[in-house]
């Protein structure tokens, strides 16, 4: 399957939810909010979230700025 | 106690601070802290992927448990970008709606672009959030995004990070004198001088990065900002003396003056 994660083209094995994503990405434990084709996902719907062929993701965290 | 009320809640400190071109977050921390500021601004950002899992993060450095976390919208040209990345923050954040809303017109001069900001504003304050939105030095334009629900209004006193200090004070004047919530002077504070006389013209407050994190010492610059912000509000509440253009006028008695009665001085 593959998916689009911060505008970069990525393969993954078969399908899985979104808690895998992470575990994959090893984001787990991160402080991280996600967004898959333009909708924010709840924290609370990762693991029953299933993703699909193309979808767009954008996985963001709080960085230094002003 | 003069607290700072934005959205019904009370600040004890006036000064925001930014999180941003520290050296690391060992620096901002000690900043932050140096600062007294409570609220403090973050960026929302795509997180690196696949590199270095152990990259600290900046909310473990500075929970949301110990300071108000104010998301901005850094970098975003477009009402949708800014709304967008707001979303995320407030998912990021736990449900967190206080925010704040810039959008860019310029890449150059990173002006507002303030029909894109008022366009965004609506939508955010439609959605719950509690805006305090960065603009232009423009009273019209600062009045119709208090009007559509912002709950604290920040103009700039000049470009963002160029430390020019405060180019209009005549502007910020009339914002302040017309303005029902709290307006704070965001961009353009280049040292402690410049946050005193905005807070001496009746600011609520200062939103400043570049001036802490771009000092030669930047946790001594933050103690200093500190009690420019502290000195410059305690002034306003004071109440200046009037200015007297082209008219001394001397601070001891006139009575009692030892007066030579005769012309002869002594060589002395």
């Amino acid at each position: 399957m593959q998916l689009t994660i911060n505008g970069q083209l990525q393969s993954f094995d078969g399908q899985m939810s979104v808690q895998q994503l992470i575990e994959c990405l090893s984001l787990q434990d991160k402080r991280i909010a996600i967004e898959c084709n333009g909708e924010i996902i709840p924290r609370s719907k990762y693991p029953e979230q299933i993703l699909g062929e193309g979808d767009q993701l954008e996985i963001i965290v709080a960085v230094g700025g002003g | 106690m003069d607290p700072l009320v934005i959205a019904g809640t009370s600040y004890s400190s006036r000064l925001l601070v930014g999180t941003g071109k520290y050296k690391d977050f060992t620096e901002t921390r000690a900043a932050v802290e140096a600062s007294g500021a409570q609220i403090i601004t973050v960026a929302i950002r795509r997180t690196n992927i696949g590199q270095n899992p152990d990259e600290p993060n900046l909310l473990d450095a500075l929970p949301p448990s110990q300071f108000t976390l104010l998301p901005n919208t850094a970098g975003c040209y477009t009402a949708k970008d800014a709304v967008r990345t707001l979303r995320l923050a407030r998912e990021l954040l736990d449900g967190h709606s206080l925010v704040k809303l810039e959008v860019l017109g310029d890449q150059q001069t990173l002006f507002p672009d303030v029909v894109a900001t008022l366009e965004a504003a609506e939508i955010l304050v439609k959605e719950g959030f509690q805006v305090m939105v960065y603009t232009s030095d423009d009273p019209i334009v600062a009045k119709r995004l208090e009007e559509i629900g912002c709950v604290a209004i920040m103009p700039l006193a000049s470009l963002i990070g160029s430390g020019m200090g405060i180019l209009n004070p005549w502007n910020l004047q009339i914002i302040i004198d017309n303005a029902r919530v709290p307006v704070l002077v965001d961009a353009g504070v280049g040292t402690v001088s410049d946050a005193a006389i905005a807070m001496e013209l009746g600011c609520d407050g200062i939103l400043t990065n570049t001036a802490i994190a771009g000092a030669r010492n930047p946790v001594q610059m933050a103690s200093a900002m500190r009690k420019a912000v502290e000195a410059g509000r305690e002034a306003y509440l004071a109440g200046r003396m009037a200015k007297k253009i082209y008219q001394a006028s001397p601070s001891s008695p006139l009575e009692g003056i030892i007066t030579s009665t005769s012309n002869t001085i002594a060589n002395n």
